[in-house]
Parts: C-alpha cells; structure tokens; sequence
C-alpha cells in the first residue's frame, strides 16, 4: 500500500500515543495500560495508515472500519482517534470519568469514530463478521478490521464467530490477535492454553501470518498480504509484548489492569523520551 | 370455537412481504429457520439470509453488526435460546448501544409441549424485561403478531417478540396495528379486570364469559407491549374494577405479572393475583394437558378472578 507517513514518522505518532495511554490511565485512576500498549503500534498502523477513514464521514459513508474486541485497550483507540482529528485531545484527560464521551469500555453513540462497543469479552468479531457482511451486501470494496486479545480466544463466541467468518468467505475481513501472552490472571498458557494458535485458526478456514506486532513494516505487508485473500477471512497473528515501551510494564500481568501512580508515570514519561 | 392460526406463520409470512419492498430487511436463523418459519424469507431472498449454525450468541453478535452496518437485522430462534443462551450478547451488543436488531423469537413458554422443560422458555420476559431499552412484545394471535413485525421493521431500536409453536385462537383481524406502550381494553368489567398477552388475552375473554354467567363483570385487557407498559391503562383498570388478574405463558416472576404488579403498587394498590408458571419447571407433555396443569385454562382463570374479587371484599370490610 501507499503510505502517507513513513515508519519514522508512526514511531513519533506511536510514542506520543504511549504518552497519551500512561497519561489518561494515570488521570482515570484506573484502566488497562498492558494491553493497550501492546496494541497500540497496530492501531496507529491502521488509523494512521492503512485505513480508508476519516471523521468527515458520515454514518453511511463508504470506510473501512475497526472493531475493538479486546475492548479493553480502549485507552490505545481514544489515542489514535484523538490523533485522527475525531474529537478533541482535551477528551483523553476525562477518561473514565461520569458524563465524558470516553467510557472505560468502547461505546459507540457516545465517542465519535468508535463503530462497535466492546468491553464484554468474545463479543467483537462476531460483530465485525456483520459489519462485512452488510458491506458485501452493499458492494462495498471496503475491509472490516478487528483486534482480538489473546486471553479472549478462551470465549466460545470467538470460535463460533472463526466458523462464521469463513463460512461466509468473509475476505473483506482482517483480524489483528494481539498475543501478548498474558492476562489477569497470568500467563495465558497457564490459565487456559490456546495454542497451537495457527494451527487453530487454519483449521477455522482462516488465512494466518505470522509477525511482530510492533514492527510497522511487518504490520503493513502482513496486511498487504491479507488484502489479496479474497475467498477467507485472514488472521494476523501478532506476537507482541504485553506494556511494551516502558520497562517496568512489560511482560508482567500486574499491568494488566492497574494505574501507574504518578512517580510511575513520570518514570515511564521519561523512559518515552516526555518531559514531565 | 374461534378460528386457530400460528403465529410463527405469520411472522415468516410478513418479514418475507417486508423484504419485498425494504430491501435493508436481512434474516438470521441459528439453524431453525424451518421451526420459526424464516424458510420463507430464506427461499424468497437467499442473499439477505444467513443461518448462523447452533451458535445462538454469534447470532446476535452478527445481526448486531448487520445493524451497525445498516441493515435491518431479524434475527430468529427459539426463546429460551435467544434470551438465554445469548441474554448477555444481547445486552451488550444490542440493547446497550441501542442497535437496531429485532429478536423474534418462537417456541416460548410452555406450549412447545413434548420437547419438555429444556425447551419451555418461562423466563424470558423476565430476561428481556430487564435489559434498558428494549422493546418486549408478546402478541396475542397470528393478527397481532404480523402487526408487531410490521412495527418492529419501522421502530429504529432493539425489538423482542415473543411468539410460540402452537396455534392460538384469533383475537384480532387483519387490521390490527401496534402500538408501543398502549394496551387494548377489550372488555370492560367493573369487578375484576384480567390484564393477559400471549395465548392467556383469549382464554381470559373465556373466562370473562364464565364469570358473567355468575354475575361477576370482568374485564379484558390485551397487553402485547409488556415493555414499555400503558402505566395509565393499568392505573384506570384498577380504579375501575378494584381487583386485577396479570395472566402469562411464562413464569410468574419478571415477566407481566411483575410489570402489572409494579405499576399498581407504586400507583393504585389493588389487589394483583399473578396467573402464571409456579416459579418451576414443569414437565414434557401435550399442551393441553401443561395448559391444564398450570391452570392456563377459562376455569382456571375464572378461579384466580374469584380470588382477586374475595381479596378485594376483604381489604374493604378491613
């Protein structure tokens, strides 16, 4: 694809928005820091570069679209929609909060650019397979993006909604799972193994590759090749580490869920390369 | 003897006249489209219907992106299934971002008979009822089941219609409409007043007219929309007649009778006697004979009449 912003650039967008995630969560008092910067180099991948969007568009405007299934990176999606112009960055500090357009879980009727709400687990790709399924209807050329959570493969509802996708050759659809391996509780190959995870998802009927997640150039070729599948759903299997970009974050299920206090969050604006 | 119509006939016969003309109408099934009669929709547009497997909460999830996308999703199983099994997708994905899917659902309450408990919804008014914003319609008959559809495809929110596998006496005509929030008063009574939906709206004209032979008025209303609920009927209801019967397919806690109740109370306290499944499971088995059983019968409903009028004597001579 041709891209607009080179790597360089989305390494800037995708710091800054590590900055934006540590921040809202340290204002909320609460939130999911873990996921979301696992997520987050995936996310500004596609708004900042491989999607077809923008907030110009209205309701039923030809787009692509994005469904958040781990809807618990939502601090990750607020960031990039904030950078995409969807509303204003003066938002992200009201996260969490009564009456603020950003709740703690997805929720589409209240923040502009959000498509699906999500934060009950399991529950996204059964709703991206529709939003395909209406764009087919429609004789849209337009592709449907999801995010799955590792930990959220465990929910029957994913694999009804695997079956589905493929069922209904569902080629317009482009699942990101961001294996991060860790969950609440710990090590998701502790708490309830998934693998063998390509293996699974072939078996499913679905196009699977492998990449890092946090490498822009294999996030977009990766894409690149899912584009080019037209008969099957596609799977980009996304190795990546739970709180990357802060040391103290990553790999450890403590963050999963947990706010940094304001030392922490200075420790790790720093370690971002952000003046406090 | 009042002509016998299914009412899931009816809802397989107007979503497919609906389709004709609103071409956003698409249909899901979780591979019962030959019991709740979506077949007919499925052979007359193949490409707006999927049949989704046994797999109840991919369903909802998928009608609820149908809906995101545009379409006007329908999205059909049985009830225990489509309120049970998927109660939580329909929470979250539907009734939460207040999408636009409509959930017809058949075979509720006890009159799918033989298959037995596993398969006799009791709770799902009780379910639907307490998610915000939906709509909860339990039609009367075939009539007002295609009138319910017709305003369900038109009414942008979440829509649950309760329906069942039996043939129900006709109530209504061809050209019955619904409306939300508005009970029928189909016959007044200024002893008693049964307020019933579903299959129980005939069987208490039944009752209503064993009990005028012994000079007891009882009055009829016919209450489809248990969601929202004509809080004024009911509060005029009871001031009039001084004793209410709420009369159900379905479990006694949650459903119709709860509504009825709660209205009265925080309003007009009158005597309530819930007609109703028993809090239980009941058994397989005929119809009739469940019908019988639970005392969803004219005789049955007469007695819960005569309890409601004796309980009312008894709060004025107190």
């Amino acid at each position: 694809m041709k891209l607009t912003k080179d790597v360089n650039e989305l390494m800037e967008i995708a710091r800054r928005m590590r900055v934006d995630i540590l921040t809202m969560i340290h204002a909320a008092g609460s939130g999911h820091p873990g996921g979301s910067l696992s997520a987050i180099d995936m996310l500004v991948a596609l708004y900042c570069g491989a999607m077809d969007h923008g907030p110009e568009r209205k309701k039923r405007d030809r787009r692509d679209k994005f469904v958040l299934s781990k809807g618990h990176g939502a601090p990750a999606l607020y960031a990039v929609l904030a950078e995409c112009g969807y509303f204003g960055r003066e938002h992200l500090k009201t996260l969490r909060q009564y009456e603020s357009i950003l709740s703690g879980h997805p929720y589409a009727p209240s923040t502009p650019g959000v498509e699906i709400t999500t934060g009950s687990l399991g529950q996204g790709l059964s709703q991206a397979n529709g939003l395909a399924l209406a764009n087919r209807l429609d004789g849209q050329d337009t592709f449907v993006y999801a995010m799955m959570g590792d930990g959220e493969t465990q929910e029957g509802q994913i694999w009804e909604a695997a079956m589905t996708a493929a069922h209904y050759k569902l080629g317009n659809l482009i699942a990101f799972l961001d294996n991060n391996e860790l969950q609440i509780d710990g090590f998701v190959c502790d708490v309830m193994g998934i693998e063998p995870i390509g293996k699974k998802w072939e078996a499913f009927g679905w196009h699977v590759q492998q990449i890092d997640g946090h490498d822009f150039g294999q996030i977009f070729n990766a894409i690149d090749n899912a584009k080019k599948v037209t008969d099957k759903p596609s799977l980009i299997w996304a190795r990546t580490v739970k709180g990357k970009g802060v040391s103290f974050m990553e790999r450890l299920a403590k963050w999963h869920g947990t706010a940094p206090s304001t030392d922490e969050l200075n420790k790790a604006l720093a370690e971002l390369g952000e003046k406090p | 003897m009042a002509e016998m119509l299914a009412l899931r006939d009816y809802y397989g016969k107007t979503v497919a006249e609906l389709g004709k003309t609103n071409k956003d109408i698409v249909v899901l099934d979780a591979d019962l489209s030959g019991s709740t009669r979506t077949s007919t929709f499925a052979k007359a547009f193949p490409e707006r219907f999927f049949n989704m497997g046994v797999a109840e909460q991919d369903m909802i999830g998928t009608a609820a992106g149908l809906a995101a996308g545009g379409k006007i999703p329908f999205a059909s199983t049985f009830a225990i299934f489509a309120s049970g099994r998927a109660w939580e997708q329909v929470r979250q994905a539907v009734g939460y971002p207040h999408q636009n899917v409509k959930i017809i659902a058949t075979h509720g309450g006890i009159t799918v008979g033989p298959d037995g408990p596993s398969h006799q919804a009791g709770e799902d008014i009780a379910l639907m009822r307490a998610i915000p914003g939906l709509t909860v319609i339990m039609p009367a008959d075939a009539h007002e089941t295609a009138a319910a559809v017709r305003w369900a495809a038109g009414y942008v929110g979440p829509v649950y219609i309760r329906l069942t596998r039996d043939k129900f006496p006709v109530v209504f005509n061809d050209s019955k409409t619904f409306t939300p929030g508005k009970g029928e008063h189909l016959k007044k009574g200024t002893d008693v007043t049964f307020i019933a939906c579903g299959l129980m709206t005939s069987i208490a004209l039944e009752a209503a007219a064993l009990l005028e032979k012994e000079g007891v008025l009882a009055g009829v209303v016919n209450m489809a929309s248990i969601k929202p609920i004509d809080h004024e009927l009911i509060v005029r209801v009871a001031a009039e007649s001084g004793a209410l019967v709420a009369a159900e397919e379905h479990s006694i806690i949650g459903g119709l009778g709860s509504a009825v109740t709660e209205v009265v109370a925080e309003n007009n306290p009158v005597p309530v006697i819930r007609v109703g499944i028993q809090d239980d499971y009941i058994s397989s088995g005929a119809p009739e004979e469940l019908l019988d059983a639970c005392g969803f019968t004219a005789a049955g409903l007469a007695d819960a009449a005569r309890r409601a009028v004796q309980l009312k004597k008894q709060a004025a001579s107190r």
